[in-house]
């Protein structure tokens, strides 16, 4: 006897908003980037929740490849930032408008 | 795991596995959401760093709650470990660890804007799951979840049989990611007359923005 799946999908659902909501509302972008992360995190809680509803590994494998380009994504999403700030100094994602053609 | 040991059957456990399992819900749901919360309100990032620390303990809590051990203990290694610890080091390398400098905003009201979208997501999310029928009921190819030995040996005969080539695949992926990381973090080291145009401009911005700061 376990806690019904529908409130791990309501609990994902609300995290995925406030994850949202952050990538609005912050101008730093290290902070943004951390709000992506929280969205992939709602996301792979709610393959964990799917897995054990549906009796199906296969959400769990999805959460494994979730973490691996998760990770990807971070070094990746770091150096973009790195070398942003290393031209312009206490950059924020309004200064990229430089990035226009 | 450790509701499967307190769901053994007899009646008197089943009160407390039940009482457990909902305890280790709400403990991980007030931690992933605080930590949320936390994340998207503080000032200094490195605050936000720690919180998202909490939020991901709140994951991988919900995790164990769910009976996916491997996946909780690989969420607190790679991502409690080694990504945060990979933004901590961003934030402590670029010195960005001061409150956010007060700029006027280019598009105004943006912020409450961003609100009530993020408002209308949640509520787009809780209604299409009202709403929907995800479910077709077709069984999943990729094997059961509750049949018999341990959840990382189930998790590893699907990854390697059936999701093989993915994950043949993630390791070009990382191979890809690493070379990716190398090339922008490399710095080039060039005279100023050696600047193009446009990279001159942002210089000269920076210094313009520096200045401004110190007024």
């Amino acid at each position: 006897m376990t806690v019904p799946g529908a409130w791990y999908l309501v609990l994902a659902a609300i995290l995925f908003g406030i994850g949202a909501t952050g990538l609005l509302v912050r101008r730093n972008v290290l902070i943004m980037f951390m709000c992506v992360e929280l969205m992939l995190n709602a996301v792979s809680l709610t393959f964990v929740t799917f897995a054990r509803m549906l009796n199906d590994i296969g959400g769990q494998a999805s959460v494994f490849f979730i973490l691996v380009v998760a990770a990807a994504e971070v070094v990746v999403g770091l150096g973009i930032i790195v070398a942003i700030f290393r031209r312009r100094p206490e950059a924020t994602a309004d200064d990229l408008h430089m990035l226009k053609g | 795991m450790i509701a499967a040991l307190l769901a053994t059957p007899q009646p008197m456990s089943v009160h407390l596995a039940h009482a457990s399992a909902w305890a280790v819900f709400a403990v991980g749901a007030v931690l992933i959401l605080s930590g949320a919360l936390g994340v998207v309100l503080l000032r200094n990032p490195v605050h936000c760093a720690l919180m998202l620390v909490i939020t991901l303990f709140g994951i991988a809590l919900e995790f164990i709650d769910q009976s996916a051990d491997f996946l909780a203990a690989v969420q607190i290694i790679v991502y409690a470990g080694a990504v945060v610890i990979l933004f901590l080091f961003v934030i402590m390398f670029l010195g960005v660890d001061r409150r956010e400098r007060f700029m006027r905003e280019p598009f105004r009201g943006q912020k409450p804007l961003a609100v009530i979208l993020g408002l209308i997501t949640l509520a787009e999310i809780l209604v299409l799951s009202r709403v929907g029928n995800w479910s077709t009921g077709q069984h999943g190819v990729a094997g059961d979840l509750n049949g018999p030995g341990e959840n990382i040996q189930k998790l590893g005969q699907s990854i390697y049989t059936r999701y093989l080539l993915p994950f043949e695949m993630t390791s070009a992926l990382l191979v890809i990611a690493v070379v990716a990381t190398v090339v922008l973090a490399r710095q080039q080291s060039r005279a100023p007359s050696e600047l193009t145009k446009d990279e001159q401009a942002g210089v000269a911005a920076a210094a313009a923005d520096k200045a401004e700061a110190k007024r």
